[in-house]
Protein backbone atom coordinates (compact mmCIF):
# COMPACT_ATOMS: atom_id res chain seq x y z
CA UNK A 1 0.00 0.00 0.00
CA UNK A 2 2.56 2.33 0.94
CA UNK A 3 4.41 1.55 -2.22
CA UNK A 4 1.55 2.07 -4.41
CA UNK A 5 0.88 5.79 -2.25
CA UNK A 6 4.86 6.44 -2.91
CA UNK A 7 4.49 5.99 -6.71
CA UNK A 8 1.08 7.97 -7.31
CA UNK A 9 2.84 10.91 -5.32
CA UNK A 10 5.92 10.55 -7.67
CA UNK A 11 4.03 10.11 -10.79
CA UNK A 12 1.72 12.75 -9.80
CA UNK A 13 4.82 15.23 -9.05
CA UNK A 14 6.49 14.46 -12.72
CA UNK A 15 3.20 15.20 -13.66
CA UNK A 16 3.43 18.65 -12.16
CA UNK A 17 7.14 19.33 -13.55
CA UNK A 18 6.33 18.47 -16.67
CA UNK A 19 3.22 20.83 -16.72
CA UNK A 20 5.62 23.77 -15.09
CA UNK A 21 7.49 22.78 -18.08
CA UNK A 22 5.86 23.58 -20.72
CA UNK A 23 4.89 21.23 -24.09
CA UNK A 24 6.10 18.30 -24.78
CA UNK A 25 5.80 15.73 -27.58
CA UNK A 26 2.05 14.91 -27.66
CA UNK A 27 1.01 18.27 -26.19
CA UNK A 28 -1.97 20.27 -28.38
CA UNK A 29 -1.14 23.54 -28.51
CA UNK A 30 -3.27 26.34 -27.67
CA UNK A 31 -3.54 28.99 -30.28
CA UNK A 32 -1.98 32.16 -29.71
CA UNK A 33 -1.71 36.09 -31.69
CA UNK A 34 1.11 37.88 -31.74
CA UNK A 35 2.44 40.85 -32.84
CA UNK A 36 4.68 40.50 -35.90
CA UNK A 37 7.38 42.89 -37.21
CA UNK A 38 4.59 43.93 -40.07
CA UNK A 39 2.87 45.39 -37.41
CA UNK A 40 -0.02 42.77 -37.79
CA UNK A 41 -0.93 40.33 -35.63
CA UNK A 42 -0.21 36.73 -36.63
CA UNK A 43 -1.54 33.28 -35.31
CA UNK A 44 -0.99 29.80 -36.81
CA UNK A 45 -4.55 29.44 -37.47
CA UNK A 46 -4.04 32.18 -40.10
CA UNK A 47 -1.85 29.92 -42.21
CA UNK A 48 -4.46 27.41 -43.71
CA UNK A 49 -2.92 25.22 -46.06
CA UNK A 50 -0.31 24.88 -43.51
CA UNK A 51 0.24 21.14 -42.45
CA UNK A 52 1.91 22.10 -39.43
CA UNK A 53 4.66 24.55 -38.00
CA UNK A 54 8.75 24.65 -37.37
CA UNK A 55 7.92 27.30 -34.08
CA UNK A 56 11.49 28.43 -33.59
CA UNK A 57 12.28 30.62 -29.66
CA UNK A 58 15.18 32.84 -30.84
CA UNK A 59 16.00 36.19 -30.47
CA UNK A 60 18.81 39.15 -32.04
CA UNK A 61 21.24 39.24 -29.34
CA UNK A 62 22.24 35.06 -28.56
CA UNK A 63 25.43 34.21 -30.34
CA UNK A 64 24.11 30.48 -30.17
CA UNK A 65 20.67 31.71 -32.02
CA UNK A 66 23.04 34.28 -34.85
CA UNK A 67 24.71 30.82 -35.52
CA UNK A 68 21.70 29.52 -36.43
CA UNK A 69 19.82 32.27 -38.20
CA UNK A 70 20.42 31.10 -41.57
CA UNK A 71 19.69 27.55 -41.11
CA UNK A 72 16.25 29.22 -39.64
CA UNK A 73 16.35 31.22 -42.82
CA UNK A 74 16.95 27.85 -44.78
CA UNK A 75 14.42 25.79 -43.31
CA UNK A 76 11.83 28.22 -44.34
CA UNK A 77 13.29 28.46 -48.06
CA UNK A 78 12.66 24.73 -47.93
CA UNK A 79 9.55 23.33 -45.82
CA UNK A 80 7.69 26.55 -46.61
CA UNK A 81 6.44 25.47 -49.60
CA UNK A 82 6.19 21.73 -48.28
CA UNK A 83 3.44 22.88 -45.85
CA UNK A 84 5.76 23.51 -43.07
CA UNK A 85 6.31 27.18 -42.19
CA UNK A 86 8.61 28.75 -40.22
CA UNK A 87 7.22 30.51 -37.24
CA UNK A 88 9.74 32.92 -35.24
CA UNK A 89 9.26 34.09 -31.64
CA UNK A 90 11.39 36.37 -29.92
CA UNK A 91 11.45 35.32 -26.84
CA UNK A 92 13.14 38.15 -24.53
CA UNK A 93 11.94 41.26 -22.51
CA UNK A 94 13.08 44.36 -24.07
CA UNK A 95 14.09 45.75 -20.86
CA UNK A 96 16.39 42.85 -19.93
CA UNK A 97 17.82 42.98 -23.25
CA UNK A 98 17.33 45.90 -25.56
CA UNK A 99 19.53 44.19 -28.50
CA UNK A 100 15.89 42.33 -28.55
CA UNK A 101 13.38 45.63 -28.64
CA UNK A 102 10.62 45.18 -31.27
CA UNK A 103 12.86 48.28 -33.54
CA UNK A 104 15.74 46.13 -33.31
CA UNK A 105 13.87 43.12 -34.34
CA UNK A 106 12.29 44.40 -37.57
CA UNK A 107 15.78 45.93 -38.24
CA UNK A 108 17.40 42.28 -38.02
CA UNK A 109 14.32 41.05 -40.23
CA UNK A 110 14.78 43.80 -42.69
CA UNK A 111 18.70 43.06 -42.95
CA UNK A 112 18.84 39.63 -43.02
CA UNK A 113 15.16 39.20 -45.50
CA UNK A 114 13.31 36.86 -43.17
CA UNK A 115 10.76 35.15 -45.02
CA UNK A 116 9.32 34.09 -42.28
CA UNK A 117 7.44 36.18 -39.42
CA UNK A 118 9.14 37.03 -36.61
CA UNK A 119 6.97 37.80 -33.67
CA UNK A 120 7.04 39.95 -30.71
CA UNK A 121 6.14 37.87 -26.91
CA UNK A 122 5.92 41.04 -25.36
CA UNK A 123 4.78 39.48 -21.75
CA UNK A 124 6.46 36.32 -23.14
CA UNK A 125 3.52 34.41 -22.19
CA UNK A 126 3.90 32.47 -25.04
CA UNK A 127 7.54 31.75 -24.49
CA UNK A 128 6.43 30.53 -20.91
CA UNK A 129 3.33 28.42 -22.89
CA UNK A 130 5.65 26.19 -24.80
CA UNK A 131 8.25 25.79 -22.32
CA UNK A 132 11.31 27.33 -24.07
CA UNK A 133 14.39 28.02 -21.44
CA UNK A 134 16.45 28.99 -24.11
CA UNK A 135 17.37 30.48 -27.88
CA UNK A 136 17.67 28.58 -29.94
CA UNK A 137 14.82 26.32 -29.19
CA UNK A 138 12.13 24.36 -31.96
CA UNK A 139 9.12 23.28 -31.40
CA UNK A 140 7.96 21.07 -34.42
CA UNK A 141 3.69 20.86 -35.03
CA UNK A 142 1.41 18.77 -36.95
CA UNK A 143 -1.71 20.02 -37.82
CA UNK A 144 -4.54 17.61 -36.77
CA UNK A 145 -8.09 17.70 -36.02
CA UNK A 146 -7.37 18.04 -32.36
CA UNK A 147 -5.02 21.16 -33.25
CA UNK A 148 -1.60 21.72 -33.37
CA UNK A 149 0.14 18.87 -32.26
CA UNK A 150 3.59 18.86 -30.60
CA UNK A 151 5.73 16.11 -32.62
CA UNK A 152 9.55 17.38 -31.54
CA UNK A 153 10.85 19.32 -29.44
CA UNK A 154 14.94 20.82 -29.48
CA UNK A 155 17.63 21.60 -31.20
CA UNK A 156 17.81 22.67 -34.69
CA UNK A 157 21.00 20.12 -35.16
CA UNK A 158 23.95 18.91 -33.34
CA UNK A 159 26.48 21.29 -34.88
CA UNK A 160 26.36 24.67 -33.93
CA UNK A 161 29.57 26.21 -35.49
CA UNK A 162 29.25 23.91 -38.57
CA UNK A 163 32.36 22.13 -37.79
CA UNK A 164 31.31 18.46 -37.80
CA UNK A 165 30.29 17.31 -41.21
CA UNK A 166 28.47 13.97 -39.46
CA UNK A 167 25.97 16.20 -37.83
CA UNK A 168 22.32 15.38 -37.53
CA UNK A 169 20.10 17.80 -39.01
CA UNK A 170 17.23 17.23 -36.21
CA UNK A 171 14.65 19.46 -37.65
CA UNK A 172 15.24 18.49 -41.16
CA UNK A 173 14.58 14.48 -40.27
CA UNK A 174 11.96 15.48 -38.15
CA UNK A 175 9.81 17.20 -40.98
CA UNK A 176 10.58 15.20 -43.51
CA UNK A 177 9.60 12.09 -41.82
CA UNK A 178 6.03 14.28 -41.19
CA UNK A 179 5.75 14.47 -44.64
CA UNK A 180 6.16 11.02 -45.94
CA UNK A 181 3.38 10.14 -43.31
CA UNK A 182 5.49 9.27 -40.49
CA UNK A 183 6.49 9.85 -37.02
CA UNK A 184 9.88 11.67 -36.14
CA UNK A 185 12.54 8.69 -34.85
CA UNK A 186 13.98 11.33 -32.88
CA UNK A 187 11.67 13.52 -31.00
CA UNK A 188 13.73 15.64 -28.39
CA UNK A 189 16.80 16.66 -28.19
CA UNK A 190 19.10 18.87 -26.34
CA UNK A 191 21.48 21.85 -26.85
CA UNK A 192 23.66 24.69 -25.11
CA UNK A 193 22.04 28.16 -25.76
CA UNK A 194 21.50 31.44 -24.31
CA UNK A 195 19.17 31.42 -21.11
CA UNK A 196 15.80 33.41 -21.96
CA UNK A 197 16.25 37.34 -20.81
CA UNK A 198 12.90 37.60 -18.39
CA UNK A 199 11.16 40.86 -17.73
CA UNK A 200 12.71 41.67 -14.44
CA UNK A 201 9.84 41.38 -11.42
CA UNK B 1 70.21 32.87 -10.85
CA UNK B 2 68.87 30.18 -9.08
CA UNK B 3 66.03 32.39 -7.69
CA UNK B 4 65.54 33.95 -11.06
CA UNK B 5 65.56 30.49 -12.36
CA UNK B 6 62.57 29.34 -10.19
CA UNK B 7 60.80 32.37 -10.78
CA UNK B 8 60.87 31.92 -14.39
CA UNK B 9 59.77 28.40 -13.78
CA UNK B 10 56.92 29.43 -11.77
CA UNK B 11 55.85 31.84 -14.20
CA UNK B 12 55.88 29.68 -17.32
CA UNK B 13 54.09 27.00 -15.14
CA UNK B 14 51.66 29.30 -13.83
CA UNK B 15 50.77 30.56 -17.69
CA UNK B 16 51.07 26.90 -18.42
CA UNK B 17 48.22 26.30 -16.20
CA UNK B 18 45.81 28.84 -17.35
CA UNK B 19 44.65 26.99 -20.23
CA UNK B 20 41.83 25.09 -20.78
CA UNK B 21 42.04 21.29 -20.97
CA UNK B 22 39.89 18.71 -22.61
CA UNK B 23 38.38 16.18 -20.31
CA UNK B 24 36.19 13.07 -21.37
CA UNK B 25 33.08 12.17 -19.07
CA UNK B 26 35.14 8.99 -17.60
CA UNK B 27 37.26 11.28 -16.31
CA UNK B 28 34.94 13.59 -15.23
CA UNK B 29 33.04 11.09 -13.41
CA UNK B 30 36.04 9.57 -11.61
CA UNK B 31 37.37 13.11 -10.48
CA UNK B 32 33.83 13.74 -9.05
CA UNK B 33 33.33 10.04 -7.47
CA UNK B 34 37.24 10.16 -5.86
CA UNK B 35 36.32 13.47 -4.10
CA UNK B 36 35.89 11.79 -0.95
CA UNK B 37 34.90 15.13 1.29
CA UNK B 38 35.18 17.42 -1.45
CA UNK B 39 32.52 19.98 -2.26
CA UNK B 40 32.87 20.22 -6.10
CA UNK B 41 31.31 23.54 -7.79
CA UNK B 42 31.19 23.25 -10.88
CA UNK B 43 29.72 26.06 -13.65
CA UNK B 44 29.34 25.69 -17.04
CA UNK B 45 29.72 28.61 -19.10
CA UNK B 46 30.54 29.64 -22.61
CA UNK B 47 33.09 32.55 -23.80
CA UNK B 48 29.45 33.70 -25.98
CA UNK B 49 27.14 34.03 -23.23
CA UNK B 50 27.14 37.36 -21.35
CA UNK B 51 25.57 36.06 -17.80
CA UNK B 52 28.16 33.68 -17.99
CA UNK B 53 31.27 36.23 -18.20
CA UNK B 54 29.74 38.37 -15.50
CA UNK B 55 29.25 35.60 -13.07
CA UNK B 56 33.00 33.72 -13.32
CA UNK B 57 34.42 36.16 -11.07
CA UNK B 58 31.79 34.63 -8.23
CA UNK B 59 33.37 31.74 -9.15
CA UNK B 60 36.99 32.74 -8.58
CA UNK B 61 36.37 34.83 -5.46
CA UNK B 62 34.64 31.64 -3.90
CA UNK B 63 37.99 29.46 -4.60
CA UNK B 64 39.85 31.95 -3.51
CA UNK B 65 38.22 33.27 -0.12
CA UNK B 66 37.88 29.36 0.82
CA UNK B 67 41.15 28.13 -0.18
CA UNK B 68 41.23 26.18 3.98
CA UNK B 69 38.07 24.17 2.84
CA UNK B 70 38.06 21.41 0.76
CA UNK B 71 36.28 23.02 -2.26
CA UNK B 72 37.06 22.42 -5.26
CA UNK B 73 36.25 25.03 -8.47
CA UNK B 74 35.51 23.47 -12.15
CA UNK B 75 34.71 25.98 -14.97
CA UNK B 76 33.58 23.58 -18.09
CA UNK B 77 33.01 25.56 -20.77
CA UNK B 78 30.46 24.52 -23.53
CA UNK B 79 32.27 26.47 -26.27
CA UNK B 80 32.89 23.80 -29.35
CA UNK B 81 36.33 22.12 -28.96
CA UNK B 82 37.44 23.82 -31.91
CA UNK B 83 37.39 27.08 -30.31
CA UNK B 84 39.50 25.80 -27.30
CA UNK B 85 42.81 27.55 -28.68
CA UNK B 86 40.99 30.09 -30.90
CA UNK B 87 38.70 31.61 -28.05
CA UNK B 88 39.24 30.02 -24.49
CA UNK B 89 42.19 30.19 -23.75
CA UNK B 90 42.63 33.91 -24.61
CA UNK B 91 39.74 34.55 -23.21
CA UNK B 92 41.23 32.76 -20.11
CA UNK B 93 44.08 35.46 -19.84
CA UNK B 94 42.77 38.73 -20.88
CA UNK B 95 40.09 37.65 -18.00
CA UNK B 96 42.84 35.99 -15.64
CA UNK B 97 40.87 32.89 -14.39
CA UNK B 98 43.62 31.11 -12.55
CA UNK B 99 40.44 27.98 -11.88
CA UNK B 100 40.98 24.98 -13.70
CA UNK B 101 39.12 25.20 -17.20
CA UNK B 102 38.04 22.84 -18.84
CA UNK B 103 36.29 21.58 -22.24
CA UNK B 104 34.17 18.34 -22.26
CA UNK B 105 36.16 16.32 -25.33
CA UNK B 106 32.56 15.30 -26.48
CA UNK B 107 31.32 17.00 -29.42
CA UNK B 108 27.86 15.46 -29.09
CA UNK B 109 25.98 18.69 -26.45
CA UNK B 110 23.39 16.45 -25.93
CA UNK B 111 25.34 13.57 -24.62
CA UNK B 112 27.19 15.92 -21.85
CA UNK B 113 24.32 17.58 -20.69
CA UNK B 114 22.38 14.59 -20.37
CA UNK B 115 24.99 13.40 -19.05
CA UNK B 116 26.14 16.21 -16.22
CA UNK B 117 21.98 16.34 -15.55
CA UNK B 118 18.76 14.93 -17.44
CA UNK B 119 17.20 18.34 -15.79
CA UNK B 120 19.25 20.48 -17.63
CA UNK B 121 17.53 21.80 -20.66
CA UNK B 122 20.74 23.29 -21.97
CA UNK B 123 21.12 27.14 -20.81
CA UNK B 124 24.07 28.28 -19.57
CA UNK B 125 24.73 29.59 -16.91
CA UNK B 126 23.79 26.36 -14.89
CA UNK B 127 26.14 25.04 -11.86
CA UNK B 128 26.47 21.52 -10.43
CA UNK B 129 27.45 21.27 -6.63
CA UNK B 130 28.64 18.02 -5.75
CA UNK B 131 29.58 16.04 -2.71
CA UNK B 132 30.80 12.52 -2.94
CA UNK B 133 30.42 12.64 0.96
CA UNK B 134 27.51 13.45 1.69
CA UNK B 135 25.77 12.01 -1.84
CA UNK B 136 25.27 15.68 -2.54
CA UNK B 137 24.24 16.29 -5.89
CA UNK B 138 22.39 19.28 -6.90
CA UNK B 139 21.60 21.45 -10.13
CA UNK B 140 21.19 24.84 -11.23
CA UNK B 141 19.89 25.96 -14.64
CA UNK B 142 20.61 29.90 -13.65
CA UNK B 143 23.33 32.15 -12.27
CA UNK B 144 23.99 33.40 -9.31
CA UNK B 145 25.16 36.09 -7.23
CA UNK B 146 27.87 36.13 -5.31
CA UNK B 147 25.94 35.76 -2.16
CA UNK B 148 23.90 32.89 -3.32
CA UNK B 149 26.67 31.18 -4.61
CA UNK B 150 28.22 31.39 -1.34
CA UNK B 151 25.47 30.07 0.60
CA UNK B 152 24.91 27.29 -1.41
CA UNK B 153 28.27 25.78 -1.33
CA UNK B 154 29.94 26.63 1.98
CA UNK B 155 28.02 25.16 4.97
CA UNK B 156 24.68 24.63 3.01
CA UNK B 157 21.81 23.53 5.35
Amino acid sequence: MKKVVMSCVLLLAICMKLSAQGYTVGSVVQDFSLKNVDNKMLSPADFKSAKGFIVVFTCNTCPVAKDYENRIIALNTEYAPKGYPVIAINTNDAVASPGDSFAKMQERANEKNFSFPYLLDADQQITKRFGASHTPTVFILAKTNKGNVVEYTGAIDNDQDESNPSRSTFVKNAVNELINGKKPSVSKTKAVGCTVKWKKA
Amino acid sequence: MKFLFAILICLLSSRAGAQAKLLSLKDFDQRLANGKDTTFVINFWATWCAPCVQELPYFERLRKENKALPLQVLLISVDSRSKLEKLVNPFIKTHQIESEVYIFDEPDQQKFIDHVDKNWRGSVPATLVVNTASSRRSFYEREFSYEELKSLTINPE
